[in-house]
């Protein structure tokens, strides 16, 4: 299956293995870093951004591929929607099944909102189900919240909002108890304390994980809480665009069956966006670690309706998407795996980067050994570096990838790859949206009664997100968009419903001389294949 | 050119690129996806598949996202199946037997045909795990079932109508919340943090300027 060239490389990354084991390359320096990612990383190629015309963030950059979707046509023109006899009426509309959507929806549950969560394809089919390495909390007596707050804010190149970071960090050890006690299965030494590992960019080794099902573990507990609750979920059916009130109040959404066609509205005191991100929009032609929705829609509805956007123009390539075999082409790789020990190796068999430097860094780093020093292992899709895990056995004894990163193994098990024996090759895939809809630290955007949570959120991770931050974020933020969205909804008299600003959009798109034939949000790819 | 290979969808014939998972297959001949299809990277289970290969009278199952086709490969999808998912309060239950004889009876039932191992998309020792569940060992269930990602073909081949996945979570729930360990320095820190322990230095440090939080995170210690 291997091609000659790479079972010769991989005889030479063998044949290093103890010594390489036995080094630790050292970190770059912050002009270092600053240059490789300038030079190598997607997001400073300019040709791949252009500026919005239209809408509140007019004047400022976005990838190609978004602008083509927020300067789109809505879904829902020319349609006759009657508003005034909704479907569904409901205190609290949660806009997506993932994990910062289940929080979000348990939280407004418990204060004694109506609550429904609408997602287009099932409750947990999202990024959360996928997330493999952990979730970050400083809860170690080494550790603080002001280290983590130190480590992120640097990893976010200091571009995160203070306000989004303090409560991340404060908030993430009770995050992980209240996981715990909903029965949410944590690695642990026999005496209750938790096994830790560092994430790129960590000072301190705060990296909580379930094995490397770590988001699979927190999702399926999540969703069996919302169902043990009651909470109706409405599967296979899209937000296709959000419903506002006559004084500019989010109102709730017309909703799409996916498979029928169906036109139904859902009318609400509050919205709360948890639409996930946009991996499946191959930002650049990269392959993708996401789910199969992650399309942006929640970014393409709330800009609709006025909400605005900040680091929309910044990505996150994770360095260790899998490059070979093609079946799995752009899986992830989990960090754990070089959190446990793994090194990047080139094709020479020589090490040539510290493995946990931050995620943008790693992935220019990887970028730049393949195209500019010509050391990638040529793979018949292309190249890839080596990520050595047979280290792992090396370092932590025999055993040690079975018992701590068995999805890992099974994955390239199927496929006749023993990642105990053989090292993997990998390259960046595109893996999170770093930014997202602006919001203050209760979670509202500008638009009242507009919330979002989750990834589709924009400025807790600054411009790079570090490992381990979005599994908390989504509980984090998940849990406090419910709780708030529940109390305003307490106090809200809803206007007559309107779809009003949909009309201004197209006008102002139409006033811009901007013509789309595409509709927006995406909903979903579109991977068949046409005659 | 590359070789391609014959795979029958839902009986219909189709060639097919030999290199492609069955879901890319199926797209391959055009299908757009809507169910059936989730994070295409073998943890969800949205993508249970059952097929036979012509002349073998064995029936397999995988998931279509983790699978390559083959020649001859009767495919057939289950994009859902009913399972039972018995409503329960995770306050309110405690990890004894009769939780389970309450909210899944059936398991009982379990005839120890071992179908349901055998229709592991995972591999895992499915009515083992029951077998755990039926005796209350739901630490053992749990570390059994740990890696199922619930796409219920387990359940679709039980003659005793046991929702497998189900079960598994209850036991891993019970074990997460009640039967392992309570982590100490994680209530302190809850503790330390609901106290305001750490406000005044956070308070301090967000007030810092931007050169002196720089300096602080290049010269930061990072614990080995």
């Amino acid at each position: 299956m291997y091609t000659e060239k790479m079972l010769e490389s991989m005889a030479k990354v063998a044949a290093n293995r103890e010594a390489n084991a036995a080094m630790e390359p050292r970190r770059m320096t912050a002009e270092e870093k600053e240059k490789l990612l300038a030079t190598y990383h997607p997001d400073y190629i300019e040709s791949q951004f252009a500026t919005l015309s239209v809408g509140p963030n007019k004047g400022e950059k976005v990838p190609l591929e978004l602008r083509a979707l927020l300067e789109a046509n809505s879904r829902v023109k020319d349609m006759e929607i009657d508003l005034e006899k909704p479907f569904y009426d409901v205190d609290v509309l949660v806009i997506g099944g993932g994990g910062a959507g289940s929080s979000a929806a348990i939280e407004a549950h418990e204060k004694g909102a109506n609550v429904m969560i609408v997602t287009k394809l099932r409750i947990g089919d999202a990024n959360t189900m996928m997330a493999e390495g952990g979730i970050q909390a400083a809860d170690k007596p080494n550790d603080s919240p002001a280290i983590h707050y130190v480590d992120a804010l640097g990893g976010g190149h200091f571009a995160n909002k203070p306000e989004l970071l303090y409560r991340l960090v404060t908030e993430a050890p009770e995050a992980i108890l209240w996981l715990n006690k909903l029965g949410v299965e944590f690695d642990k030494m026999p005496d209750g304390t938790m096994v830790t590992t560092h994430g790129g960019g960590t000072s301190r080794k705060r990296m909580h994980a379930a094995k490397d099902y770590s988001g699979a573990e927190i999702m399926r507990t999540l969703r069996d809480e919302v169902l043990n609750r009651g909470i109706p979920v409405v599967d296979f059916t899209a937000a296709i665009e959000l419903i506002l009130d006559e004084e500019g109040k989010a109102a709730g959404a017309v909703l799409q069956n996916m498979e029928t066609g169906e036109i139904l509205v859902a009318r609400a005191k509050t919205v709360i966006l948890a639409t996930g991100g946009c991996g499946r929009l191959h930002y650049q032609g990269f392959p993708t670690s996401n789910h199969y929705g992650a399309t942006a829609d929640g970014l393409i509805l709330g800009y609709r309706a006025g909400a605005k956007l900040l680091y929309q123009d910044t990505l996150q390539y994770h360095p260790t998407g899998a490059a070979f075999p093609e079946q799995i082409f752009g899986a992830l790789v989990t960090e754990k795996v070089r959190s446990l020990g793994a090194m990047l190796i080139n094709v020479d068999g020589t090490p040539f980067m510290h493995p946990l430097e931050t995620r943008d860094v790693s992935a220019a780093s990887i970028i730049r050994e393949c195209k500019e020093r010509g050391k990638g292992v040529p793979t018949p899709q292309g190249e890839g570096i080596w990520l050595d895990t047979p280290m792992i056995e090396m370092k932590g004894g025999e055993g040690t990838i079975e018992k701590r990163i068995p999805a890992m193994m099974r994955m390239f098990g199927k496929y006749g790859i023993d990642i105990r024996k053989e090292p993997i090759v990998i390259y960046p895939t595109l893996h999170y949206q770093n930014g997202g809809l602006e919001i203050a630290a209760d979670n509202e955007t500008g638009v009242p009664g507009l919330y979002v949570a989750g990834e589709a959120v924009g400025g807790i991770h600054g411009r790079n997100r570090l490992m381990g931050n979005s599994l908390l974020d989504i509980i984090v933020f998940g849990r406090s968009a419910g709780k708030n969205a529940a109390d305003r909804a307490k106090d809200v008299k809803l206007g007559k419903l309107t779809l009003r600003h949909v009309e201004s959009f197209a006008k102002e798109m139409e006033e811009a001389g901007i013509k789309s034939d595409i509709v927006s949000p995406k909903l979903l790819p579109d991977y068949a294949r046409k005659a | 050119m590359e070789k391609t290979v014959n795979i029958f969808l839902y009986g219909k014939k189709y060639a097919v690129p030999e290199n492609l998972t069955i879901m890319g297959a199926m797209e391959y001949a055009g299908y757009q996806l809507v169910r059936g299809c989730g994070c295409r990277n073998g943890f969800c289970g949205a993508c249970a598949t059952i097929y036979r290969i012509k002349g073998d009278r064995e029936l397999k199952v995988c998931l279509a996202c983790q699978t390559k086709v083959e020649e001859n490969m009767y495919i057939a999808t289950l994009p859902f199946f009913p399972l039972v998912k018995a409503v329960y309060d995770i306050e309110k239950v405690s990890p004894t037997e009769q939780i389970m004889m309450q909210l899944y009876p059936e398991i009982y039932s379990c005839i120890g045909c071992n179908a349901c191992t055998k229709a592991c998309t995972q591999s895992l020792n499915v009515m083992q795990y029951i077998a755990y569940a039926q005796r209350g060992e739901y630490e053992k269930c749990a570390e059994e079932s740990f890696d199922c990602v619930m796409c219920g073909v387990c359940s679709s081949r039980c003659p005793a109508g046991i929702s497998h996945p189900q079960v598994a979570m209850l036991a891993r729930r019970l074990n997460g919340k009640y039967l392992a360990p309570g982590c100490g320095h994680l209530e302190d820190r809850v503790k330390e943090i609901r106290d305001g322990t750490f406000r005044e230095l956070m308070e301090s440090l967000m007030q810092k300027p931007l050169e002196e939080l720089k300096e602080l995170y290049n010269n930061r210690e990072i614990e080995k």
